[in-house]
């Protein structure tokens, strides 16, 4: 079995990555297959980072299909010549890099290459990406680094030069509905749906083709769009969905938060329940702050979902009103679809899927997403005949 | 010494010593200086000082932070010196002392030392309560200078009175409230522009002199503003706004008052039903709600939703994306004391 097997619809993407792996593993100079600064580019959900590992497995190991033992140890991140750079905060801060940078210095222990992988590259201010620009552009020999980022437009232009950049394509809706059927052990109809509705982001279809509970949500989310006829259904729709949102992003977070908080206590050597020695309390505040930001970086990712959800949805609404005959993404709302479709016009329509878009950048700009949700959805009441 | 001796005879209940306004400060062996007001509490402090200078020029006066005391700092201080001269110490930061602080102090109150004072500054909080306790109960033989926030405007007015008075001055009610109106937020700023005034004029504070110094100056919140714009009156609203700014507001927070407004009015807009039903179905207290429906008059559904949009670009203009946050604020006081009918571009 190969470390290649497991990724869904990106067989262009893996021949370079698969040809990079076999040229570095036969040291041939002639051949340019390989390179020491890769960037991974494509939608959320098309596996990006899991290509990466993939990638960064297949060099850390001798034969370019990855072998077991060195998959197990990228797996769980304990290969001792891998260095992982993953953020689940908004920004990845300047020290974090600065310390890979050094660490990027050192020469490999056991395998042949030392991979560095950043996750989200574009989560780097431009402050903290042009202290990279020295180590992409002349690593030592042997390391080697892997970002990745949507698109390359999220990269400012001196990185964007210095490595090589290979694109991934949003996956057919059938390939990612087989891999969640095998993966997950769903019915095909369910996959097909979560594939369907997450629209071929993979994470997101795994996620509602196995949790009830974001399935509800997401209808809710949905329906509560389709309901809004005056203002004050507008604000009291942007208040529920803020809810769904938080309800969404505390799902992800709650437990993780109180199971870091014990583990951290044990290590701590504090009994569960008992008091907190002044002298230990400083630590459980950074560790209470760094769940702090993640929360926030939680809730408006949890927002962003919401948004690409009614921008499916009204998407829907413009294709029925527009009489395309391309695939609906909400087919199980296929009776109300067709009634708002008939109930407006596609000039609106189009209107409201651009007030989802100014939304999206609003709260990326840190405009209240109270507000932000409000303004959008008051353009969605504009259609309706006074 | 007499306060000393008086102080000792106090019952010994919870608050067994006398506890004074700042401006009745005396001395006494030890001195609790409580409240959060610090303008007050230095004021108390200096008070104190020159109290005790008049009686003595050969004072001594001694600083110690609790904050980052350490052992044997009091004892060094408070010991006699050869010459006997009356000590003051001056304890600052007892709210956040460290715990050799709280016992030297403690066991330093059991016998207090001759013609010393020990004023101890506690700016609230619940740090050294055992040490609160014991002069409350009377240790020591001291007294608490209670120096609370003056939250009330009555509280302003009186001290801007004291203030006139103390240095034998008149001042006229109506000048008085100008100025307290014009230095709401900061008893700080009212006390240096009450000395000013007294500095700088002779004969008695009028209106007429208030309006020479500090003319047109009004302190003022964004909810202020707000309630002014949506009430339809721009050209008032966009006045109060600038002195809202001038006054130290900051744009964000302005939008942010303004958007909880409209958006309860916007909630309250579409609902029907008594006032009481709609509190709790809307999760609000049911005065909000009828000073919304008053709010509402002249309003449309229509307006508040434009409305709505300009304040959430108004955000994002304030928060970076323009260039200009307090012409954004003036666009959108326009657009809502407009009630959303016209934009002025």
């Amino acid at each position: 079995m190969s470390v290649w097997d497991e990724l869904t619809g990106q067989t262009e993407a893996i021949e370079v990555f698969r040809a990079a792996a076999a040229s570095a593993a036969a040291l041939d100079p002639a051949d340019n297959a390989m390179t020491h600064s890769w960037l991974i580019t494509g939608p959320p959900g098309s596996g990006r980072s899991n290509l990466a590992f993939a990638f960064a497995t297949a060099l850390l190991s001798t034969d370019p299909d990855g072998d077991d033992a060195t998959r197990r140890q990228v797996e769980a991140r304990s290969h001792p010549d891998l260095a992982v750079l993953t953020t689940e905060r908004v920004i990845i801060t300047i020290d974090e890099v600065r310390s890979l940078v050094s660490s990027s210095q050192f020469s490999p222990s056991v395998a042949r290459y030392r991979v560095m992988v950043i996750e989200d590259a574009d989560r780097m201010t431009e402050r903290t990406s042009n202290l990279l620009l020295k180590a992409l552009e002349e690593p030592p020999p042997r390391t080697v680094w892997i970002l990745c980022a949507p698109s390359e437009a999220d990269l400012i232009p001196t990185i964007r030069s210095r490595v090589r950049s290979v694109r991934l394509r949003v996956p057919a809706v059938a390939e990612v509905a087989r891999l969640i059927e095998r993966r997950d052990g769903v019915g095909p109809e369910l996959a097909l749906r979560a594939a369907r509705e997450s629209q071929s982001h993979i994470g997101m279809a795994h996620r509602l083709a196995t949790n009830d509970d974001a399935r509800r949500r997401r209808e809710q989310t949905l329906r509560t769009a389709l309901g809004i006829r005056t203002v004050t259904d507008a604000v009291l729709a942007a208040a529920t969905l803020l809810e769904l949102a938080g309800e969404d992003a505390k799902a992800i977070t709650e437990q993780r938060d109180a199971e870091e908080r014990e583990q951290a206590l044990r290590s701590l050597g504090v009994d569960a329940g008992g008091t907190i020695p002044p002298a230990l309390r400083s630590q459980l505040k950074a560790l209470e702050e760094d769940q702090k930001r993640r929360a926030t970086r939680s809730l408006r990712d949890g927002i962003d979902r919401i948004m690409v959800d009614l921008q499916s949805l009204y998407r829907d609404v413009l294709l029925v009103q527009l009489g395309a005959s391309v695939d609906l993404v909400n087919l199980s709302l296929d009776e109300e679809l067709r009634r708002a479709a008939a109930s407006s016009r596609p000039e609106h329509t189009l209107a409201v899927l651009d007030a989802i878009a100014t939304a999206r950048r609003r709260i990326e700009g840190n405009v209240a997403p109270a507000l932000a949700l409000e303004a959008m959805l008051v353009a969605v009441t504009k259609g309706e005949p006074a | 010494m007499a306060a000393r001796t008086s102080a000792r005879g106090g019952a010994k209940a919870s608050v067994a010593i006398p506890q004074l306004d700042w401006s009745k400060i005396r001395p006494a062996p030890v001195v609790l200086v409580s409240g959060t007001e610090n303008f007050l509490a230095d004021r108390a402090i200096r008070m104190l000082r020159e109290v005790l200078k008049l009686e003595d020029p050969s004072l001594e006066v001694s600083d110690i932070d609790a904050a980052a005391y350490a052992p044997g700092e009091l004892l060094t201080v408070a010991s006699p010196s050869l010459f006997g001269e009356p000590r003051l110490i001056r304890a600052t930061g007892v709210e956040k002392c460290t715990d050799a602080f709280i016992a030297e102090v403690l066991s330093y109150l059991e016998a207090p030392a001759d013609g010393t004072y020990l004023v101890l500054r506690h700016g609230g909080g619940m740090r050294g309560k055992k040490l609160l306790d014991a002069i409350r109960g009377g240790a020591g033989g001291g007294i608490e200078v209670v120096c609370t926030e003056l939250k009330k405007e009555t509280d302003k007015v009186d001290f801007a009175v004291a203030e006139f008075r103390s240095a034998g001055r008149k001042a006229t009610a109506g000048a008085v409230r100008a100025l307290v109106s014009a230095f709401s937020d900061d008893v700080a700023e009212l006390a240096a522009a009450c000395q000013q005034l007294i500095s700088d004029s002779s004969g008695d504070v009028t209106e007429a002199t208030v309006e020479k110094y500090y003319s047109g100056r009004v302190e003022t919140t964004a909810f202020a503003v707000a309630d002014v714009a949506i009430a339809g009156r721009h050209g008032e609203a966009l006045v109060m706004l600038r002195h809202a700014l001038a006054s130290g507001a900051d744009p964000v927070p302005i939008v942010a008052a303004f958007a909880m407004k409209v958006r309860t009015m916007a909630k309250v807009a579409g609902s029907r039903g008594p006032s009481g039903q709609l509190a709790s179905q809307l999760g609000m207290a049911p005065w909000q709600i009828d000073r919304a429906k008053r709010d509402l008059q002249g309003w449309s559904g229509a307006g508040l939703g434009r409305c709505i949009e300009v304040l959430a670009e108004t955000d994002a203009a304030v928060k970076g994306a323009e260039r200009d946050p307090v012409f954004a604020l003036e666009r959108m006081v326009g657009v809502i004391a407009s009630r959303g009918a016209s934009r002025i571009e």
